[in-house]
């Protein structure tokens, strides 16, 4: 196919009564790679992957994925899309073969080719032993898997993954992202939606962040890494009289911004390059005799990006989410 | 990186007009599966039925028609009707879970018609209609009721009544799409449900309503099907009923199939 992008938005709006879920979002993911739609919970990451699966009518704007446009032609998308929600959308009272069964026999794949495939699958997945099972009896590891495998059902070109290891324990989260790895290394490109920069990192080669339904960044997972800083070292000292020393100490090893407490007041924080800074920190105090209740050497955090890249705390209220998510549902 | 680097070897069916048919199939086949496993799904058509027909018989019997075999005769297509309709809830139910467990996103995402997960359900709960029928007809034939016309006119009532529940269905299944919760499902069918089998028919003659109430209850579509299933299977003038059971019909898909389909639509 000429298009070098399996994704293309241009300008998405879309609107829920009162909120605006989309302001305009421009997005791309080139062929075979792996873009990460990287926002807190209501930034309109779902909405976003709930318009490019023709899910939902977007308000303005338009749409292109695996070449076709996705109002115009839906139908011609939908055939080649495969779609993983929050939740996994599988049918708890049928066995995981019968699911896959159902999915390859809906999209029109002969009886033989629909038992191969979902051989196959359950196998990749490892859910061959669990396969005659209902799903009632799968733990939530094995059901996004199922859902997974059943969204690879019909080879598509495109998997939108919407917060795919949300809820899932870190294990679980490793085993996900290298099924992700081995979906990409077979020439599928992946839309991904995650609240994790750990994922985004370990799993995008593109970064979109997005907020308020606006995007506020693109870039690579190191370049956003650059900017935001590779680690956060934050420290509280026990004595508030120590505040000053503290801060000079944190100064010294700072890669951009100086030391701040808007974290959590008594706390502060700065960026720094490498694991080294904390050895230093921690020379440091001892020979002032500076005592911290605590002390912790942390990877960036959602919040640290959207600090940096904002220059404010931009986590929207919990009620701007809420309403968000309400609309979503309904929608 | 290159472009297309899938190679698969999948058969794949040629695309045509009856894959609507063909994909309702499979969906049905997944309402069927689900029964099977769940029969306990399955008592709103099994024992609730044998309990109102041994009910109504035994408490209603002496008073409306003097003894409990003529009022047998009377009664059957009454409930009938009565159990088909709420029988109907189920349906509404079973798209509300599926639409609120996601399933309805998947179904959406895929290239199938709109209409086949909705068709699907109603062709699955063909089976639930089925039974209803027969536990219903057996139960009373227990009791001492007869078909007094020949098979095929027993065939014919059986055949109306489950049209008329896979069309009457519609409406539930808009009620499923829009509420909010299966127990608001519940609630607004069987709300609806019960003024309309107990104004009709099926229980007692109309004449015997206040004038207001009769024209009501005749004009009701159930009464035309219970009507009919009489005229059926007891002898009379079948034409007139029937006509009127198939022209309701008519106007409920006409009504609500194009209203569930669209809440299929923007909602799911």
């Amino acid at each position: 196919m000429a298009e070098d992008n399996a994704v293309v938005a241009e300008g998405l709006i879309k609107n829920f009564k009162q909120t605006k879920a989309l302001n305009g979002i421009n997005l791309a993911v080139p062929r075979g790679t792996v873009l990460g739609v990287l926002g807190p919970n209501g930034a309109g990451k779902t909405t976003a992957v709930r318009i490019l699966a023709t899910l939902l009518r977007a308000d303005g704007g338009h749409a292109r994925v695996a070449g076709y446009d996705v109002a115009k032609n839906p139908a011609e998308v939908r055939k080649r899309i495969g779609l993983t929600g929050q939740y996994a959308s599988v049918d708890e009272e049928l066995t995981g073969r019968e699911n896959l069964h159902m999915i390859a026999a809906l999209l029109n794949m002969s009886g033989r080719s629909s038992k191969a495939r979902a051989k196959e699958l359950l196998e990749w997945f490892d859910l061959t032993e669990a396969a005659d099972r209902t799903l009632k009896t799968y733990s939530g590891g094995m059901r996004r898997r199922l859902d997974l495998a059943a969204s690879l059902t019909g080879h598509p070109e495109v998997v939108f993954l919407d917060e795919p290891t949300t809820g899932l324990d870190p294990a679980k989260r490793e085993d996900m992202w290298d099924v992700v790895r081995d979906i990409v290394g077979r020439g599928t490109s992946v839309l991904l939606t995650t609240q994790y920069l750990e994922e985004a990192d370990a799993l995008a080669d593109d970064i979109v962040v997005i907020n308020h339904g606006e995007v506020i960044a693109h870039d690579t997972a190191d370049k956003l890494k650059r900017v935001v800083g590779s680690q956060t070292l934050r420290v509280r000292p026990t004595d508030m009289s120590d505040t000053a020393a503290v801060k000079e100490i944190l100064g010294g090893v700072a890669t951009d911004r100086a030391p701040i407490d808007e974290y959590r007041p008594g706390e502060y924080s700065v960026p720094v390059a490498d694991d080294s800074a904390l050895a230093i920190v921690v020379a440091k105090l001892a020979a002032q005799h500076v005592t911290v209740t605590e002390l912790s050497l942390q990877l960036p955090s959602l919040d640290e990006v959207f600090f940096t890249l904002t220059g404010q705390r931009q986590r929207p209220s919990a009620e701007d989410a809420a309403a968000v998510e309400d609309q979503e549902e309904k929608a | 990186m290159s472009s297309a680097t899938i190679t698969h070897d999948v058969e794949v069916l040629k695309q045509g007009p009856f894959d609507v048919i063909r994909h309702s199939w499979v969906l049905a086949k997944r309402s069927l599966v689900k029964t099977w496993r769940t029969p306990e799904g399955l008592i709103d058509v099994t024992l609730s039925p044998i309990m109102f027909t041994l009910l109504f018989t035994f408490i209603f019997g002496g008073a409306i028609a003097g003894s409990t075999a003529d009022y047998l005769v009377f009664l059957i297509p009454g409930l009938i009707g009565q159990n088909i309709a709420f029988a109907s809830v189920g349906i509404g139910i079973q798209l509300n879970s599926d639409m609120s467990k996601g399933i309805f996103d998947r179904f959406r995402a895929l290239p199938i018609s709109r209409v086949a997960p909705l068709l699907g359900a109603a062709l699955g709960d063909v089976v639930r209609y089925v039974l209803l029928i027969g536990i219903m007809v057996g139960t009373g034939y227990a009791l001492g009721y007869r078909i007094h016309t020949d098979p095929l006119s027993f065939l014919a009532g059986c055949l109306l009544a489950i049209l008329f529940a896979l069309c009457l269905a519609w409406a539930p299944m808009l009620v499923g799409l829009i509420a909010r919760s299966e127990r608001a499902v519940q609630g607004i069918v069987f709300m609806t449900l019960f003024p309309l089998t107990f104004a009709s028919n099926a229980f007692v003659p109309t004449e015997t309503m206040p004038n207001w109430l009769a024209s009501f209850a005749n004009a009701n579509p159930l009464s035309h099907l219970i009507a009919a299933l009489r005229a059926l299977w007891s002898g009379g003038d079948w034409q007139a009923p029937v006509g009127w059971t198939l022209l309701w019909c008519a106007v409920f898909v006409i009504v609500f199939a194009p209203l569930a389909i669209r809440a299929y639509n923007r909602k799911a």
